[in-house]
C-alpha cells in the first residue's frame, strides 16, 4: 500500500517528522517498508498484515495515527445537494445470492465525463492508480480513502432499468473492462441487468456499460461481496484487482453508505453531475455490532505486565472504541471497520501494541524446571551424522525426485521402490514424486559436481524416504543415510594418492559402524535388483538384521548420466541400524600383561572362496588365544594354479593367563590348517 | 722403559686427537690397549724387569692406559656429537611445503545452524520433537486456526498429495500433534526442527527449506517470557551486540503476535541492501498461542497459556555466514560446502 503523506494530512495533522511517524506505525504493527520522497510529497510504503485490510483505506490509517499521536481525526464531508427526482424511479435492485451481503447505489444525472482535476490525478498517480476520467477517478479515490471498492455503470446501457446480483449461469460470458472475453461459471457472482451480466462482482466491471465520453447518467455502486467467493472467482479467471484484493481481506459493511455519499459529494463538487435523491440500499441481514469482554487482570496475565485499568481503558479510547466499564472488566464495542477484532486476545494485542511491545519487560524466570534433552534416538542420529561427516561431506537435497530416475536406475516394474507418493501439483515432473531412495539425489549431485570438474567426491545425506501405507492417509517416513564416493583421495606433492573405490567406501562404512560399537557386522555378497554392478554389491548385516547395502554403480547407469569415473555408493536404514546398535553388546577388554605373538599364514584356495568365510573358519579353529585375524595380501599367479588365489593373514595370539609357548601356537596353527583344508581345500602356500 | 712408555703415550695422544672416524678410534684402541697392543706389551714385559723397577713402571704404564682410555672415550663422544649434528643438518625440511592432504568431510551449513539453534534451546530446557513432513491438512492448517478458505492459506502455497494430505508448509503442525500427545502434561516446552515445503521457486525462495518451531505453554507463561527467551536466543546466535526489537504482526495461530527483528548484522543498522535500508532484519515470527490452537491440542485456554515461534534456518544461516544466494545451500557444490 502506497500512502502519500500529504493525502493522509487531509484527515489528521501530522506534527512529527515522517521518520518518527514511520517508526511509530511500524512498532504498532503497520510496517512501513520504505519512505520515498517525491517532488513535494513523501510516500510511505506499507507492508500490511492480512488482518489489517482496513488500512488499505487512508482514513483507517489516519485512525491509527490518531491513536498513536492523540491528534483529532477529521472525517471527510459527504454533504449532498440532491435534486427532486427519486432513485426508486430509476432503478430496481434485487439481490438473489447471499454471497452479496449488501448492495447500495445512487444515480447521477446530467453527467459530464472529462478528465478529473490535476490534484486528484496527482494523488491517484502517487498511490499507484492510473487516472481515467472524473467518474472512474472518483470511485478509485473513494476506494483509497475508505477501502470501499466502488463501480460506476453507464445507466443508459443497463437493460430494463434493473440491477440483479446473482450467480452466473452456465454458458454466460462477459467482456471485462480490460477487453478480455471471459466465460462465466456457476458460483461466480455477477452484477446483471434484466438480461445479461454487466460486471464480475467485486472483481471488474464489464465493457458494455463502461463510462464513456457520451455518458449522461450513471449508477454508482457501493457493495459488500463475500471475500471467499471473490477470492475463488478472482483465481479462476486469473484477475486480481484493487477491488478483489480488498474484498478478500474484508470491507466494512458499515461504511458502504458513507463511501457512496462521499463519491456523490466529490462528483457534485467537481461539477460532474447532479445527484438523484435517495439511496437504493439492499441489506437483507444487517450485522449486529460486536462487543468483546476484556478482563483487566487477563491483560496482565497474558502479557506479564502491570498495566493499570485506567491505562487499558485509555488505550481503547485512543482507538475510539466505545468502552463500558463493569467492575474488573470492560465491555468494548468493536467498530465495524475492525472485523479483525473478535475475541479477548485480539483486544489484548490492541492494548499491547498501544502500550508498546518495547515497554513490556523481557523475563527469564526459572518457572517450572524442565529437562532439555535429546532422546537416545536423537543422540544416536547426531553421532551417526557426526561420524559420517568426519569422513564425507554432508549434502542436503530435495525430498522429491523425477520419477524417471527409477527408469534410469533400472528398477524393475513392480519393485517396492516404485510404490511412491506422488505430488498432485508439482512445479514440474522434475519434482513429481517423493523419493523412495536417496540414490537419485546423490547421483544428481555427483553429476553436477563432476560437470564442474569437482572430480573427487565423498558425499552423504541423511534424510527420509516415503512409503505409501495401505489404509493410512499419511505415508511412512523412514530415515536413511546414503552416500557415494568417486575419484581419488586428494593427491599431495608426495604423490601418495589412492582411488576411492569399493574398498575405500567399505573402509568408511566399517569405521562408521565400529565407532557406533556395532558388533558382528558382515558384508555378504548379494545380487542387486537395480542400480548396482552385479559383481560388486553387498548386503550389510549385523546379526540377522540387514542394515544396508554397498556397491559400485552399474556402468550402464553411469553412462546414462554421462559419468565416466567409477562411483560407489551405500545406503543405510537408520531405524534398522539403531535397533542393531541397541542390541549390540559392546564390552571393553583389559590389556593382557603377557606378550602377544604374531604369525603370518598364507593359504591357497580357489577363487570362489570368500575371504571373510575363510577368516571366519580361521577364527573358529584358532581358539580363544587367537585374538586378531587380519588379511594383508591377496596374490594370484600361474604357479598357484588356474582359478587359485593366495590369501595371507596376520594372526595375533595372546593369553590373559600366561606367556604363550611356541609349541602351543604350533598346535593351534596345525588345527587351523587342518580345518581350512577340510572346509575349503586350502593349502599352505 | 720409561722413555718408551712416554713415546707411546705421545704418539697415541696425537693420533687419537686427530682421529676423524669412530672406526679409526676403534683401531687405535686395539693397537694400544688391545690384547696385542703396545701398552699391553709393556705390562706383559714387567716380569722381565728388576723387582725394584717393576712397581714404578707398572704404575706408569697403567696411568698411560687409563689416560688413553679416557681420551678415546672423549673423542668418541665428540665424533658422535658431530655425526648427529651433520645428520640434523642433512635432514632439514622445507616446512613450508604443504601437508599431506586428507580426505576431509564436514557437516552441511544448514546442519551446523540447526544444531546451534537446538543447543541453545536445549540449554533453556526445551525438548526436541519431530513430526511428519507429509502432513494432514488438519494439522497444517485447520488445527492452527486456518479453516478452509482462510486467506492466510494463500501466504503458504502448498504442494498437495490429495485434498486431505500435503507437504507441510511449516513446522507448526508439530504444535498440535505434540499437545495432543502430552496433554494434560505441563509445561510443554519443545522445539520442532525440520524440512518444510512451499510452492515457490525463485532467487529468494526454495520449494524445500528448513524451519525450527518452538512452543512453550504452561500455567503462567507470558508475553514477557516470550520476549525474554527469544531475546536471549537472538543474542546467543547473533552475538551480544545486536539490538533486538519486537513489533506487532499477524499469524492466524497466535494472538497477540510479534515479529522479532535484529539490527542488521551486515551494516550495523545504518541501512544497506540486505536490510532494504531499514536497518532491521526480520528473524522470526512469534506470539501467544491462539486459544483455538490450545483447544485443538486439548488444553483449556483459560488455564493454560504460552507462546510459539518459528524461524527459517536458511535465513539465519545466510546472515551468519554472509551467504547471499539461498540456492547455494541446495546446489551442493563441493567448493561451497568445503568452506564450512
Amino acid at each position: 500500500m502506497r500512502l502519500p503523506l500529504e493525502w493522509l494530512e487531509d484527515y489528521i495533522e501530522v506534527d512529527i517528522p515522517v521518520e518518527e511517524l514511520a517508526h511509530r506505525l511500524t512498532m504498532a504493527g503497520i510496517a512501513v517498508e520504505n519512505i520515498e520522497k517525491v517532488d513535494n510529497d513523501t510516500i510511505l510504503e506499507l507492508d500490511l498484515t492480512p488482518n489489517r485490510g482496513d488500512c488499505l483505506g487512508i482514513i483507517n490509517i489516519a485512525r491509527e495515527v490518531a491513536a498513536l499521536t492523540g491528534k483529532p481525526l477529521d472525517i471527510p464531508r459527504t454533504k449532498l445537494d440532491e435534486i427532486d427526482e427519486k432513485v426508486e424511479d430509476f432503478v430496481k435492485i434485487t439481490v438473489e445470492s447471499n454471497l452479496c451481503k449488501r448492495y447500495s447505489a445512487r444515480v447521477m444525472k446530467n453527467v459530464r465525463v472529462e478528465p478529473s482535476p490535476a490534484w486528484m490525478q496527482e494523488r491517484l498517480t502517487k498511490a499507484g492508480i492510473r487516472p481515467i476520467n472524473n467518474i472512474v477517478d472518483v470511485t478509485n479515490y473513494v476506494m483509497l480513502e475508505t477501502n470501499q471498492p466502488m463501480h460506476a455503470f453507464d445507466y443508459d446501457l443497463l437493460e430494463g432499468k434493473q440491477i440483479v446480483v446473482r450467480e452466473a449461469r452456465a454458458g454466460e460470458e462477459l467482456v471485462t473492462l480490460d477487453g478480455t472475453r471471459r466465460e462465466l461459471q456457476p458460483g461466480m457472482l455477477v452484477i446483471a441487468d434484466a438480461v445479461k451480466p454487466v460486471a464480475l462482482a467485486g472483481v471488474m466491471g464489464g465493457e458494455s456499460s463502461e463510462i464513456r465520453e457520451g455518458t449522461t447518467t450513471i449508477l454508482l455502486e457501493s457493495a459488500i461481496f463475500d471475500g471467499t467467493s471473490i477470492r475463488r472467482t478472482s483465481r479462476k479467471v486469473g484477475l486480481r484487482t484493487d477491488s478483489s484484493m480488498r474484498f478478500e481481506k474484508g470491507v466494512d459493511v458499515g461504511g458502504v453508505i458513507l463511501a457512496l455519499d462521499r463519491a456523490a459529494h466529490l462528483l457534485e463538487i467537481l461539477g460532474a453531475g447532479e445527484v438523484v435523491q435517495g439511496v437504493c440500499d439492499v441489506y437483507p441481514h444487517p450485522q449486529p455490532g460486536t462487543t468483546v469482554r476484556l478482563r483487566l487482570d487477563r491483560v496482565n496475565h497474558v502479557l506479564g505486565t502491570n498495566i493499570t485499568p485506567a491505562e487499558i481503558e485509555g488505550y481503547l479510547r485512543r482507538l475510539s472504541f466505545p468502552v463500558e466499564v463493569g467492575g474488573s472488566e470492560l465491555l468494548v464495542y468493536i467498530p465495524s471497520y475492525r472485523p479483525d477484532l473478535a475475541i479477548e486476545e485480539d483486544l489484548i494485542e490492541e492494548v499491547a501494541r498501544l502500550h508498546g511491545y518495547d515497554n513490556i519487560s523481557s523475563e527469564l524466570k526459572p518457572a517450572v524446571p524442565t529437562h532439555g534433552y535429546r532422546t537416545d534416538y536423537q543422540i544416536f542420529k547426531d553421532r551417526l551424522l557426526g561420524y559420517a561427516a568426519n569422513m564425507m561431506r554432508e549434502v542436503i537435497t530435495y525430498s522429491f525426485i523425477n520419477p524417471r530416475w527409477l527408469d534410469i536406475l533400472e528398477v524393475p516394474e513392480g519393485h517396492h521402490l516404485r510404490s511412491t507418493v506422488r505430488l498432485a501439483n508439482p512445479f514440474s515432473e522434475e519434482q513429481g514424486t517423493m523419493r523412495t531412495t536417496l540414490l537419485p539425489s546423490l547421483l544428481e549431485t555427483a553429476a553436477r559436481n563432476l560437470a564442474r570438474r569437482n572430480e573427487d567426491l565423498a558425499i552423504f545425506e541423511m534424510g527420509s524416504v516415503y512409503w505409501p501405507q495401505e489404509s493410512e492417509l499419511l505415508p511412512r517416513e523412514a530415515p536413511v543415510m546414503a552416500g557415494l564416493v568417486t575419484g581419488k583421495v586428494p593427491d599431495g606433492w608426495q604423490g601418495k594418492s589412492s582411488e576411492m573405490d569399493f574398498f575405500f567406501l567399505k573402509g568408511i562404512i566399517e569405521e562408521l559402524l565400529a565407532r557406533l560399537h556395532l558388533e558382528g557386522v558382515k558384508f555378504n555378497p548379494a545380487k542387486p535388483e537395480h542400480s548396482y554392478h552385479p559383481g560388486r554389491y553387498a548386503a550389510i548385516t549385523a546379526g540377522d538384521r540387514q542394515i544396508g547395502t554397498i556397491g559400485e554403480i552399474h556402468p550402464r547407469v553411469l553412462e546414462k548420466l554421462d559419468i565416466e569415473n567409477r562411483v560407489c555408493a551405500f545406503e543405510i536404514d537408520i531405524h534398522q541400524l539403531y535397533e542393531a546398535v541397541s542390541f549390540s553388546h559392546h564390552r571393553i577388554q583389559g590389556i593382557s600383561k603377557y606378550p602377544a605373538v604374531k604369525r603370518d599364514l598364507a593359504l591357497v584356495v580357489s577363487e570362489e572362496v570368500n575371504a571373510a568365510d575363510l577368516a571366519e573358519i580361521i577364527k573358529e579353529a584358532g581358539t580363544d588365544l587367537l585374538i586378531r585375524v587380519e588379511l594383508f595380501d591377496v596374490y594370484r599367479s600361474p604357479q598357484l594354479g588356474e582359478g587359485k588365489k593366495s590369501l595371507a593373514f596376520a594372526l595375533t595370539f595372546q593369553s590373559y593367563q600366561h606367556t604363550l609357548q611356541d609349541e602351543e601356537i604350533n598346535r593351534i596353527i596345525s588345527g587351523i590348517l587342518e580345518k581350512t583344508a577340510e572346509v575349503f581345500g586350502a593349502r599352505l602356500r | 722403559m720409561h722413555n718408551k712408555l712416554q713415546q707411546i703415550k705421545k704418539e697415541a695422544e696425537e693420533r687419537i686427537k686427530t682421529a676423524s672416524s669412530l672406526e679409526a678410534l676403534r683401531n687405535y684402541r686395539v693397537e694400544y690397549l688391545g690384547r696385542k697392543g703396545e701398552i699391553t706389551a709393556v705390562l706383559r714385559s714387567l716380569k722381565d724387569l728388576a723387582p725394584e723397577e717393576r712397581a714404578a713402571v707398572g704404575q706408569a704404564a697403567n696411568r698411560v692406559k687409563d689416560h688413553l682410555e679416557e681420551l678415546i672415550e672423549l673423542k668418541t663422544q665428540e665424533l658422535n656429537a658431530r655425526a648427529l649434528q651433520e645428520r640434523l643438518l642433512q635432514e632439514k625440511l622445507d616446512v613450508t611445503l604443504p601437508g599431506t592432504p586428507r580426505l576431509s568431510g564436514g557437516k552441511h551449513p544448514l546442519t551446523l545452524v540447526r544444531e546451534e539453534i537446538e543447543n541453545i534451546f536445549l540449554g533453556l530446557g526445551f525438548e526436541i520433537v519431530e513430526g511428519p513432513e507429509v502432513e494432514l491438512d488438519y494439522y497444517n492448517f485447520e488445527a492452527l486456526n486456518m479453516p478452509a478458505d482462510h486467506p492466510a492459506r494463500d501466504m503458504q502455497d502448498s504442494f498437495y498429495m490429495s485434498d486431505e494430505v500435503l507437504l507441510r508448509t511449516h513446522t507448526s503442525p508439530g504444535q498440535v500433534r505434540t499437545m495432543e500427545e502430552k496433554n494434560p502434561e505441563l509445561p510443554v516446552k519443545i522445539i520442532i526442527p525440520g524440512r518444510v515445503y512451499r510452492r515457490d521457486d525463485d532467487a529468494t525462495h526454495s520449494p524445500m527449506f528448513h524451519q525450527v518451531e518452538g512452543l512453550y505453554i504452561g500455567e503462567g507463561v507470558t508475553f514477557a517470557d516470550l520476549k525474554g527467551i527469544l531475546m536471549l536466543f537472538a543474542h546467543k546466535i547473533f552475538g551480544q551486540d545486536v539490538t533486538v526489537r519486537f513489533r506487532p504482526s499477524y499469524f492466524p495461530f497466535t494472538e497477540p503476535s510479534a515479529e522479532m527483528d535484529i539490527s542488521c548484522v551486515i551494516c550495523g543498522g545504518i541501512g544497506c541492501r540486505t536490510c532494504s535500508n531499514t536497518g532491521w532484519l526480520e528473524i522470526l515470527g512469534s506470539g501467544m498461542v491462539h486459544p483455538n490452537v490450545l483447544r485443538a491440542g486439548g488444553y483449556d485456554p483459560e488455564k493454560v497459556i504460552g507462546f510459539a515461534f518459528g524461524m527459517g534456518v536458511e535465513r539465519i544461516a545466510m546472515l551468519k555466514f554472509g551467504v547471499d544466494d539461498l540456492r547455494l545451500f541446495f546446489d551442493n557444490d563441493i567448493r561451497f560446502l568445503a568452506q564450512f
